[in-house]
Order: C-alpha cells, then structure tokens, then sequence
C-alpha cells in the first residue's frame, strides 16, 4: 500500500482515489486510539502552522478540525469572516496571501461559493483544505461518515446508504455520494422532488419519494438537515409548502423504524432539527451513531491534515 | 551480491533464550515489569520473547504491549517515502513500572528516542530497558545504548541488516542477514 495521498490538497472526495480514502481511514484509526489515550496528543505537527479561515458560521467543523490541529501539535490561527477586512472589500487572493505571509503552511477553509477552495488552489502556494464550500463539497464530512459506518458494517462494498432530506442544497450529500461510492456502496437518495436535482441519477444513484419504501431498502440511513437558511433562495419559492408537512412525510420516527424487521443505522451530519428531520427518541436511540461521529470527526480531520501535511515541502 | 548470514537457526535459539534468562535474573516473575514491543518488526521479537518467558517462568502474568512511533519520530517530512502509522496497542498504565523496550535492530537510536516519547503517554515509568537483538555498533546517532543485546556487529551505512522470522519466510527458518548492496563491493 502506498503511504502517501495522491492529492496535495483536499478539495473534495471527487478527486480522491479508493486508496486514499483508506490510507485516511487506517491513519484515523490509530488517531481514534491516540484521542482516547489519557495524553491526547502528539508531537507529529510541531513545525506547522495552520490557519482555519471560516467565511460561513460553523460551530462543529471548526472546533473539530481546531481539536484535530491541536492533538497533532500544531499551531493554530482562527479567522472568521465577520469583523474582519473582507467587509472593508479585500478580495479572497488577497486575504489568503495577507495570511500567508505570515508564515502559514495549511489552510483550512470554509466559504459560501462553490469551487472557491479550486480557484484559491490554482492562485496561492498553500495546502488548501476543503471545510465546505457552499453547496459542492464537504469532503471531512463524507470521510468521517464513511468512517462511522465503517466502524458499525465493516467494509462499505456492497452496503445500501440512504440519505434523506434537502439534497439540492446539501455539500454533505454530494460529497457522501462519491465517498461511498468509491468504497463500493449503493446510494439512494429520498426527500421531496422540489429537494432532489433534476439529473442525479446520472450520478448512479437511486431516487425515491417514499421514506417508508427507502428505510426498507436502506443499512444505513443518514438523514440531513433542512438548512432553513438556504429554504426560498431559488426565486424565493419555498420547496416544501411547511416544516409540518416535511417533517410528517420524510421525518425518521421511531414508528419507522419499528416498522422494519432489520435494525438499521442513523446517522445526522448535525446540527439537528429536532422534531423535523428526525425525531428525538431516534437521535437519542441505539439506532443512533450520531455522538460516534462526532469523536470519529476529529480522528478523521487529524488523519487527512497529518497526510497532507507529510506532502508540504520543507524550504 | 548474496546476503551474509550473521546469525542462523541454532544461534537464534540460543540467543533468544540467553536475553530471556537475563531478562529474569533481573525482573523476576514480571509482576512489577511490562513488555513493549516496538512496530513494525520490534513486535515480533517482543512476542517471540513473552512466549520463551512463558516457558520459562509459567505463572507469570506478562503485561505486553505495540508502541507505534510514526507520530513521534523525528524525520517527520524529511523522508523520501513517509512511515505509514501502525497500530498502538497499550492496554495498562505503566506508571511507576519496569518498562522493557523491545526492537529488533539497533541502529542510529532515533527510533528508540522516538519510542520512549510515545512511551510517557501512558505514564511515568520507574525504570526503562532497552533488549535488541542485533545491535549495529558504532551507528549511534544518539546516545542510547541496549541493556540486553543479542549479538553486537559491525556494519556501515549502505549495508542492511534484516532479521526474518520463521512464520513469516518461505525458507521457515529464523535468521539475521547482511545486505551489502552491489556499489560497495
């Protein structure tokens, strides 16, 4: 097995091969063992710097990917967009370089445009993280769900992955689909036909409407949020006619999952709507694994920056 | 150019159980001492050893352990090729125990640096050791030196020394070689 990623830098699971994403999964399982240790730290990433440059709000992907920096040793800068000179007009290049200069090696970045971590990538010389780009990709989250389930199944070749909800707006989503289809995965996606994109079949997955048909097909069922923030921007028509009527049709509730004769897995990227995508006796049930991938998100993180950072030339 | 043996058959045998009987002149019935192997290849010595000490002495309850040393080595980008980590396996705090290290060659030191760092994450230990097998004398990068040696030799940088392991060989045979590789000749 090769022990290197054949990325430089983590834009998005589109670019990862098969190999890579395993090389991720066996470093963060030596990584879970190192976060569980009574020292929670390594010494690994004491020579780099890394800057997380947050452009959209975020609570858990920055404080994961900052706990991940910090067990690897290395030094940490926070930036958010909000107070800062972004407002005064600076453009991003701009920004990023102002930053660089300071003597960074690592930025990990979330922004609202899509394919900004590509275009940044091609104009600075940095190693660029992808922590969410609008609605393209969320690779760390793909990885670390993958990761979870990994952890529950086994090998993913084969498993038949749900995912449930706003698919049109979700980075989560797409990033999941080429995740889980590299590792040999069926997906299906369900939600209602004003939240699916019109072509996604041509990515190979399965579509469906009807949860309750959806949940017996499904091993796994990951169920999104409804990002109520993003719900009217299309022309300002809303895609679903209330909260009530989603929730009634695609919310996962314990009666669902009562209805199976398996037990299946659920998952939620987080944050939760409770009472809307989910319910709360599923997300507080067995079934659950939603607090597993939290802990499995810093390993994760910890495993792509230590792989990325092995790739930074020294000067 | 062909590989010489440095140790064969017999005298792994032999050696294997003088370090054993050396390592119980000195620790007892190891109720006070733990046993880490060093990944990747240090492992196998080490399991080789906890065996031999279970003939020995059968009563006595070995504490063993994987130390992996990736995340604290100091050659961290500065290898053409990175480590990939392995596995770490400590399942006991060795706080104020007798702590023996166990690799299979001994070479610049900087592993065992490396190991004793990983080491002190899971506590403070009273006293450590270090047992090797082969120790590549006059190689030292650092000054750490083995408490029970196998067989001490003398080699230079561009040769290799590889320990191969009977359940691990075609030839099922435990043995030590010298790579000499052909520009030296």
């Amino acid at each position: 097995m090769n022990n290197q990623l054949s990325v430089q830098h983590l834009l998005g699971i589109k670019d990862l091969t098969p190999e890579d994403i395993q090389l991720i999964f066996k470093h963060a399982d030596e990584f879970k063992d190192v976060i569980n240790r009574p020292i929670k730290k390594v010494p690994t990433l004491r020579e780099i710097t890394i800057a997380n440059m947050f452009f959209e709000n975020s609570t858990r992907t920055k404080l994961s990917f900052e706990l991940a920096e910090k067990r690897l040793s290395a030094d940490v800068v926070n930036f958010s967009a909000s107070g800062s000179s972004v407002s005064k007009g600076e453009t991003l290049i701009d920004t990023v370089n102002n930053i660089l200069a300071m003597k960074v090696d690592m930025v990990v970045m979330r922004h609202p445009n899509p394919g900004a971590h590509q275009f940044l990538s091609q104009h600075v010389n940095t190693t660029i993280i992808n922590a969410g780009d609008g609605t393209h990709e969320h690779p760390t989250q793909a990885l670390l769900d993958a990761y979870s389930m990994r952890e529950q199944l086994g090998e993913l070749q084969g498993k038949k992955v749900l995912i449930v909800g706003d698919i049109k707006h979700s980075r989560v989503a797409l990033s999941n689909i080429f995740c889980l289809q590299k590792l040999g995965a069926e997906v299906m996606v369900c939600g209602p036909s004003t939240l699916i994109p019109k072509h996604i079949a041509e990515l190979g997955v399965q579509v469906s409407h009807n949860l309750d048909e959806a949940l017996a097909w499904c091993d796994v069922a990951n169920m999104l949020r409804i990002q109520l923030e993003r719900q009217g921007s299309d022309n300002h028509v809303a895609n679903f006619p209330s909260l009530r009527e989603y929730s009634m049709r695609f919310g996962l509730s314990k009666a669902h999952l009562d209805k199976l004769d398996k037990k299946i897995i659920v998952m939620h990227p987080g944050p939760i709507n409770r009472g809307v995508e989910i319910t709360s006796d599923v997300a507080d049930s067995e079934h659950s694994i939603i607090l597993d991938q939290v802990e499995n998100g810093v390993a994760v993180r910890m495993a792509v920056i230590f792989l990325l950072a092995a790739k930074i030339k020294r000067n | 150019m062909k590989p010489t043996p440095l140790i064969d058959q017999e005298q792994f045998r032999l050696i294997i159980n003088r370090l054993c009987f050396e390592l119980v002149e000195n620790h007892d019935d190891f109720s006070n001492t733990v046993i880490l192997g060093i990944q990747p290849r240090g492992i196998y010595l080490a399991e080789r050893i906890k065996d031999t000490l279970k003939e020995i002495i059968p009563q006595a309850q070995i504490d063993y352990g994987v130390l992996d040393t990736t995340f604290f080595r100091d050659d961290f980008r500065r290898r053409e090729q990175p480590i990939a980590a392995n596995a770490t396996s400590v399942p006991f705090i060795i706080e104020n125990k007798k702590v023996i290290l166990i690799d299979d060659v001994l070479y610049t030191g900087r592993t065992i640096r490396a190991a004793m760092d990983a080491m002190l994450a899971y506590g403070r230990p009273s006293f450590v050791e270090l047992l090797t097998l082969v120790d590549r004398r006059f190689s030292r990068e650092l000054p750490i030196e083995a408490s029970y040696v196998g067989k001490a030799i003398d080699s230079i940088d561009s040769q290799r020394v590889t320990v191969e392991w009977a359940h691990l060989n075609k030839a099922k045979k435990d043995r030590v070689v010298l790579h000499t590789s052909a520009h030296n000749e």
